[in-house]
């Protein structure tokens, strides 16, 4: 169950080689730096972007099969998809972004009182802070029961504070779903939090290794600093 | 003062506002959010009104609204009328002549939306055209409101096209321009100058409404 995706995409500069899965009920963290191909990637998911090569499964349903000539519209993928920013509708209030293509308007009111933004809930995008917006993003992309949920670098805009309250908030959520959630950022903490599964993207490809010399700078023969990594890893997972 | 010119231009100005601003939307859209093959050559020839001569435009469509003329002759054939030196005659005419000035602020208004926004909606599986009235559309209204303005005072001010395709018929072609044009030939400054001043607070008033709209 859940999805499978095996996805290649030559770039600019690299070319994107990758096999991703994540089970239902399970956040799968893409980690990288900037540039390395994961918002490419997750726009692939999306079906905003066209793979040049690849298969992309969710359940018994196929997304995206180049073999077979299939490659389904992102209307018809039925997914949840939360920007970094600026993708609320800035004509509607909060209450109608949250419930844009909602099929329950009692899974919107309880989704806006879970994230606290009932009493905003006529208030335009541009009149409620940052992290409100984000808050109401997520209901949006919840709102319509998603197959399968997708953001990227969510709160990465955010101060740190609010970004630890959101991503609480998430992770507290998507436990009570039962679709697969992809999480790309490129906050290494973030990743480790949020998914169950971490996938190091570096240059379009899977790189362990990165994140490994990412968490730990030190050198091996630095007993100390072997012992922070130690505890880094610990806290992190 | 006679006040019938007038009329006809606000009259004629407000019908091909309105058909103008049905058919330049979608087509700006096309041309902002697509690409296809000869884009830019459709595009081109949108916008040809712009570098023809009023009464080089009023030549070609007098051809083409004429009895003999391909739309010229339909429209006859439908409607058992003539074309040329009618009311609807100069509706069709002005809007060949001003469609550029409504496709441009339009086209203008639509690319200073966020992408992500279009991309959002169809993510929340909303089709193009739905997109395009439920998304598009209320985020550009302050462009559009401009586009209208300004092709309303474009048509309220064209004359060589008008003259063409319509002559000077009273109650029925003769707009304020022509009036004006006539009555200088006929040395009636006073009916002119009349006329001509009417203008002066119309457009003034409508461009600071167009600033005021596209300031944000």
């Amino acid at each position: 169950m859940g999805f499978t995706a095996v996805l290649k995409k030559k770039t600019k500069f690299f070319t994107i080689d990758v096999e991703l899965s994540c089970p239902d009920g399970q956040t799968l963290a893409l980690i990288g730096p900037s540039g390395s191909g994961k918002t490419t990637i997750i726009r692939m998911l999306a079906g905003l972007v066209t793979p040049d090569e690849g298969r992309i499964v969710y359940r018994d349903r196929v997304f995206f099969d180049s073999a077979r000539g299939v490659n389904l519209s992102p209307q018809k993928r039925k997914l949840g998809y939360v920007f970094q920013d600026y993708s609320l509708f800035p004509h509607l209030t909060l209450y109608g972004n949250a419930a844009f293509a909602a099929h329950d308007r009692s899974d919107v009111d309880s989704l806006m009182d879970f994230f606290g933004l009932t009493a905003l809930a006529n208030r335009k995008p541009h009149e409620v802070s940052g992290g409100e917006r984000q808050r109401c993003a997520v209901c949006q992309a919840l709102a319509r029961n998603p197959h399968l949920l997708l953001l990227d670098e969510p709160f990465s805009a955010l101060d740190v504070v609010t970004r630890r309250l959101l991503r609480n908030e998430l992770k507290k959520i998507t436990e009570t779903r039962t679709f697969p959630v992809v999480y790309v950022t490129h906050d290494v903490t973030e990743a480790l939090f949020i998914g169950n599964t971490v996938l190091p993207i570096v240059a379009g490809s899977v790189d362990r290794e990165w994140l490994e010399r990412i968490v730990t700078p030190a050198t091996e023969t630095d007993t100390r600093n072997k012992a922070a990594r130690t505890t880094k890893l610990a806290l992190a997972y | 003062m006679e006040l019938l010119p007038l009329y006809l231009s606000a009259k004629l100005a407000s019908i091909a506002t309105l058909i103008l601003i049905g058919i330049a939307a979608p087509l700006a859209y096309l041309l902002t959010n697509s690409s296809w093959p000869g884009r830019s050559f459709v595009e081109a020839l949108f916008n040809l009104p712009i570098a023809l001569p009023p009464t080089v435009i009023g030549f070609y469509l007098l051809f083409l609204l004429g009895p003999r003329g391909s739309v010229g002759e339909v429209w006859e054939r439908l409607f058992g009328g003539p074309l040329l030196f009618t009311f609807t005659g100069i509706v069709i005419a002005s809007i060949f002549y001003s469609l550029p000035f409504a496709i441009q602020p339009i086209k203008a208004s639509f690319e200073k939306i966020d992408p992500r926004l279009k991309e959002n909606a169809y993510v929340l599986g909303l089709s193009p055209a739905a997109t395009f009235f439920r998304v598009i559309i209320p985020n550009s209204i302050n462009g559009i409101a401009a586009a209208a303005i300004l092709v309303f005072l474009h048509t309220m001010g064209a004359f060589g096209v008008v003259l063409m395709v319509g002559g000077s018929v009273a109650g029925e072609t003769r707009v304020a321009s022509i009036a004006i044009y006539e009555a200088v030939e006929s040395m009636q400054y006073e009916k002119a100058w009349a006329l001509s001043l009417a203008f002066i607070p119309i457009s003034y008033c409508f461009l600071l409404l167009v600033n005021k709209l596209t300031r944000k």
